[in-house]
């Protein structure tokens, strides 16, 4: 990025001491108090309740509605259905824009999977709605649906989002034949779901051609696009507002149909429409971490070297569009072998389609792959970190590029020193706490990409001498208001309260995707970048100037600090910029940034987070009840903006890894092809009670690589490794291997005693 | 959400007199009923609010030691009382067992004993459930038995009862008070909830619009206070239901067991008392071998789920273990579980 890179070393000096620090939420007290506006608390003047109908069906066609009985009851005001459904300007089985899928927006009677929207119903009030849905008591001719992992393969062209779905090199059949060695397993990960304790609203306005929407989306830039592609208007007639976002994961990334009915629906009836899914609703047109089936083979010489590893991914996919578990993928990237095969297919089932989940393809690859490493390290009779540190790839297993900076072996160090690891048993079953519990220890690498999106900032100064920073920035719990922030004041040179921010809207400069773990990094450059030219242009007003003391001083020479320019070397020569600016006679002066990672960088370098989890589980030795009692997480990701922040992002990924591991599971009948727990009661996720000890260790690591600010993202990575690191710790209290994720206790009775 | 009438009685005459319409139903901390009201399996007409009926939220001890529990008892104050925890600590852990702190301040003593199966089927208005609509078929029949009956269920209806509670009632011989159009009436709780057979829709005993208006435990249940536990094995550390649980009480004189009582959790449509186990363990040292016969007893004839009964097998024996030990001298800070509160490390 041309715009980006040169000015990063054209700055005047700046003395920032806002990044690195551990800075409290700066939307905390709204969000204690109730106070923070999510987007279904919005009530626009005379807006109508909508309820969608959804298909108990998997697959098949709704051969009736009863329209007259919804409507009969009393408040509903409008019933959209196939039948009824005004014209959208796209083509909802095309796909025009990056990041689109496919989708069912009432274009016909099909039904594609359990939980489809297949009608909207309009009422004065939310209980009016919901029963006007109730009473539309669908008929359906239905098929039976295509469900589980055994349906027919095929090969697919991407996986993830757009990844290669085969990278290979070396020869995988020939490194087998070679080996000393030989190791195979496979293992079963399940369809989780996003569950986001926000569930997916809107509220839709229309004035004339312009279209209010509030609504959680983690792209606010790209989504307002979208929906002007849907409705054939211009992309600024679009104001998408999402200024909290209570929880994402990814499922809040790309529109889906729920979204794009409702705004319609505001249209059709001229009126401001609320539509919020029930956490039923939440599981289906919303996306999902698909379920994969993986088989690794590894092969190793007698030093315990791989001689080849084979990475194969069976990864459920829906019938309207694909979006495959990019599982196989960790083994592109985190060990040296000569042969090296990474592979993907896909089986179509008949369920909502899914999509990116928290460290998509990471997680349910690093699940896999840390547990047959553990195999592999067991097989070998080596210490599984003594294991990893003899395969460790020292370069890009697949092009052999340099890191930008990997500090994965601190990772180990720092991790197991600060678990106690040495001493471990090697074997399994050898350790006993004082109440008979069989406790085990295990440990998992975690991997994650930093990418960067195309990302644009706006700073302006204004006349008192405080700020004003723009861009779509997302907080959706992560803490974009609070670390942006921090850059922000380094980059212009003030105390973080004389920053102002605006974000979390479409108006604003472009802050692309929040997600991917690389919001930080790209709104951050941008701001970065944008807060420089501000004060390149301060610098050159002053300068310039035969009234200021900086007079003659030139770009380079100025140093800016708390409000204040002064020259180098020279702090008493200088003044406020306020003073500037009132003596230029401006009342704000704003410049802009974009952030986008160096291409050449990109392509010269490969660029990653890294980390080690811990987990000492305990184990009833009798009835297989599991608890995770230890969990230690040491991760190396870049500059850390925020420790505070960054701990609590990493905290939380490794309890989403708890939660892979032993409790998520969608319980899917392969009947009906519906999900049986589709509530918060019965699909668990981790309560306080499982989790009584988590830690995170920020391991140091500088990269003057993949940004000026050298930050990577830790949105993440803590969930990746964790599943693996409990998986292997329930093995070294057990012995038993499970293979199947989640594991659950009666999956340890025939091994236990 | 269906329209409904909500009546809120001040006297228990009125009502019963509501509670008989047909398409009512009564309505305690609604825990239960109003999530089947947002699924739709339960369309009630009209709610009668039975929380503001004098008299019923409160306890009162007998001379005797007896205690009655009104049945607006909330589970989180019945189980936080001192006395009570003390007189019967399994029925204080197993409530603690329960839910989540929010649900139990929540709920109350009659609407956990009335409370529905969680079969997911059950829930759920459009899957074929016997229980929900006679005659429909059961969904769960051919579906993953986890979750579901091996003793006790029927080609009918193979759902268990959910409640921790009433796995502790049913150990501790509690009695059923119910007031009805005819009167007062009491059950022992054992007999209260009905085996599905060929019908399951009527889980218990109850008459329509009758209303139980209180628990009763005997003073004699007092008397396994010493050695008293409940244990529930579950999916997550909290909050969940039990797979399998057990209220193991025994009295030990001189060393041997002078009386056992072993009900059990999660694998029966009723909470299970097991007799054939408790009659083995009387007489009987208190030691491996007599636990674990008794817990082959419990689980005579059972079917369905082979990990499940080995599970619900070595519970038994563990609960019985852990109540010869001695009860706990207050509730665990995980109440129910096999692992300890603490944090420790090895
Ligand atoms: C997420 C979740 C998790 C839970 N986990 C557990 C658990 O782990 N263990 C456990 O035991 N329970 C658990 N529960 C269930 C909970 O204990 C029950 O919902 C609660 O006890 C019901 O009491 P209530 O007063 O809220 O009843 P309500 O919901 O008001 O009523 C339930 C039923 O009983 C009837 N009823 C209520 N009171 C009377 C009365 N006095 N006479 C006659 N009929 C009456 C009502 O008409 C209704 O049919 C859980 C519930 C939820 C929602
Ligand atoms: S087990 Fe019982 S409650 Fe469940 S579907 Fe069958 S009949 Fe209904």
């Amino acid at each position: 990025m041309s715009d980006a890179t040169p000015i990063a070393t054209a700055l005047p000096q700046r003395m920032g001491s806002n990044a690195g620090q551990r800075t409290t939420r700066r939307d905390g007290v709204l969000k204690v108090t109730g106070t923070a506006t999510y987007a279904a608390d919005n009530h626009p003047q005379g807006l109508l309740h909508a309820v969608f109908a959804c298909a108990t069906i998997a697959r098949g066609r709704v051969t009736d509605l009863d329209v007259a009985a919804a409507k009969a009851h009393p408040g509903v005001v409008e019933v959209m259905t196939p039948a009824n459904r005004p014209p959208l300007s796209a083509d909802p089985d095309s796909k025009p824009m990056p990041f689109w899928f496919r989708t069912q927006v009432f274009q016909d009677d099909r039904v594609l999977y359990a939980g489809q929207p297949i009608a909207l119903v309009l009422a004065e009030t939310l209980e009016a709605a919901t029963e006007g849905a109730a009473r539309l008591s669908p008929r359906y001719a239905a098929e039976a649906p295509r469900i589980g992992l055994d349906e027919p393969p095929y090969a697919p062209k991407a996986v993830g989002i757009g990844a290669p779905a085969k990278v290979s090199k070396g020869d995988i059949e020939a490194g087998l034949a070679a080996a000393a060695q030989r190791l195979e397993v496979t293992i079963e990960t399940p369809a989780q779901y996003h569950n986001a304790m926000e569930p997916h609203a809107v509220v839709a306005e229309w004035q004339g051609d312009r279209l209010i929407i509030d609504t959680p989306n983690q792209a606010p830039v790209m989504a307002a696009a979208a929906f002007a592609a849907w409705f054939g208007i211009a992309p600024q007639n679009v104001l998408l507002r999402t200024p909290f976002l209570g929880g994402g994961f990814g499922s809040k990334a790309i529109l889906s149909a729920p979204q794009i009915l409702a705004a319609l629906a505001a249209r059709m009836v001229g009126r401001p429409v609320k539509m919020v899914l029930t956490r039923a609703q939440m599981f289906g047109p919303v996306s999902h971490r698909g379920a994969t089936r993986q088989s690794l083979r590894m092969g190793l010489d007698s030093a315990g070297h791989f001689t080849a590893l084979a990475h194969h991914t069976i990864a459920e996919t829906a019938s309207f569009d694909e979006f495959i578990e990019a599982a196989s993928t960790p083994s592109r990237l985190l060990y040296a072998s000569p042969a090296i095969s990474t592979t993907h297919e896909a089986v179509v089932n008949d369920i909502g389609l899914p999509g990116p989940m928290r460290a998509p393809g990471e997680a349910s690859g690093t699940a896999a792959l840390e547990v047959a490493i553990d195999i592999a390290a067991e097989a070998q009779g080596m210490d599984p970190i003594d294991f990893r540190l003899a395969n460790y790839a020292e370069t890009d297993p697949m092009t052999g590029n340099p890191y930008s900076s990997k500090a994965l072996r601190e990772c180990f160090a720092e991790g197991a020193k600060a678990f106690g690891w040495a001493g471990r048993p090697l074997a399994p079953r050898q350790m006993t706490d004082d109440r008979g519990m069989r406790v085990g220890w295990g440990m998992g690498t975690a991997n994650f990409p930093c990418p960067m999106f195309d990302a644009e900032a706006r700073a302006t100064l204004r006349a008192d001498g405080t700020a004003l920073v723009e861009t779509s920035l997302i907080d959706m719990g992560q803490g974009a208001w609070t670390a942006l922030a921090q850059i922000a004041a380094d980059a212009l040179g003030l105390d973080l309260d004389q920053v102002e921010m605006r974000g979390g809207a479409s108006d604003l400069p472009n802050a692309g995707v929040a997600g991917g773990s690389g919001h930080t990094a790209s709104a951050g450059l941008a701001i970065e970048v944008a807060g420089s030219d501000t004060l390149r242009q301060l610098a050159e007003i002053a300068a310039a100037d035969p009234a200021s003391p900086l007079h003659g001083t030139g770009n380079a020479g100025v140093v800016a600090r708390s409000g204040r320019l002064h020259a180098a070397g020279d702090e008493g020569r200088g003044e406020t910029y306020a003073e500037i600016l009132a003596r230029a006679g401006k009342s704000a002066l704003t410049g802009s940034g974009k952030g986008a990672r160096d291409p050449k960088a990109a392509s010269a370098y490969a660029m990653q987070s890294h980390g080690a989890v811990f987990a000492e589980v305990k184990v009833d030795p009798e009835l297989g009840q599991i608890r995770v009692s230890r969990l230690v997480g040491a991760f190396a990701a870049g500059r850390i903006i925020n420790p505070r922040l960054a701990e609590s992002q990493l905290n939380g990924g490794m309890i989403w890894g708890l939660s892979f591991a032993l409790l998520e599971k969608a319980e899917m009948d392969p009947r009906s092809g519906r999900i049986l727990n589709a509530d918060l009661g019965e699909y668990h996720v981790p309560v306080n009670a499982d989790v009584p000890s988590v830690q995170t260790l920020l391991v140091h690591e500088d990269d003057p690589h993949v940004n000026p600010l050298g930050i990577k993202g830790v949105g993440e990575i803590g969930t990746t490794g964790t599943a693996a690191a409990i998986a292997n710790a329930v093995w070294h209290a057990t012995g038993v291997r499970v293979t199947r994720f989640p594991i659950r206790l009666d999956d340890l009775m025939e091994g236990l005693a | 959400m269906k329209p409904f009438d909500y009546i809120r009685p001040e006297r228990l005459g009125q009502a019963l007199s509501e509670g008989a319409k047909p398409g009512s139903a009564y309505l305690a901390g609604g825990t239960n009923l109003l999530d089947l009201m947002k699924t739709g399996a339960a369309r009630p007409e009209r709610l009668v609010d039975i929380t503001r009926l004098p008299g019923l939220d409160r306890w009162e001890w007998g001379k005797d030691g007896g205690l009655r529990i009104g049945a607006m008892v909330r589970n989180s104050d019945a189980a936080h009382d001192p006395d009570i925890a003390a007189a019967f600590p399994a029925m204080a852990e197993a409530l603690l067992s329960g839910a989540s702190g929010q649900l139990r301040n929540a709920a109350t003593m009659g609407g956990n004993v009335m409370q529905q199966t969680r079969c997911h089927f059950f829930a759920d208005p459009f899957s074929p459930c016997n229980r929900r609509a006679p005659g429909a078929g059961c969904a769960a029949q051919g579906s993953d038995r986890r979750g579901f009956a091996v003793l006790g269920g029927s080609d009918a209806c193979i759902a268990t009862h959910p409640s921790d509670l009433c796995v502790a009632l049913a150990a501790l011989d509690a009695v059923v008070e119910i007031a009805g159009p005819e009167g007062l009436r009491e059950t022992p709780l054992t007999d209260f909830h009905l085996l599905p057979g060929t019908g399951p829709e009527g889980h218990t005993r109850l008459a329509p619009g009758e209303l139980i208006i209180a628990l009763r435990l005997p003073a004699a249940a007092a008397g396994f206070r010493h050695h008293a536990r409940y244990l529930k094995l579950r999916d997550r550390t909290s909050f969940a239901f039990a797979l399998v649980s057990a209220t193991a009480l025994l009295r030990i004189e001189d060393g041997v067991i002078a009386e056992a009582r072993l009900a059990l959790g999660g694998v029966a449509p009723k909470p299970w008392r097991a007799t054939a186990a408790e009659a083995l363990l009387q007489g009987a040292r208190p030691d491996a071998d007599s636990f674990a016969r008794a817990a082959e007893a419990a689980l005579q004839g059972a079917a369905g789920h082979d990990a499940k009964i080995t599970l619900a097998k070595r519970l038994a024996a563990r609960a019985l273990t852990q109540a010869a030990r001695g009860t706990p001298a207050r509730v665990p800070a995980l109440p129910g579980s096999v692992h300890s509160g603490e944090t420790a490390h090895v």
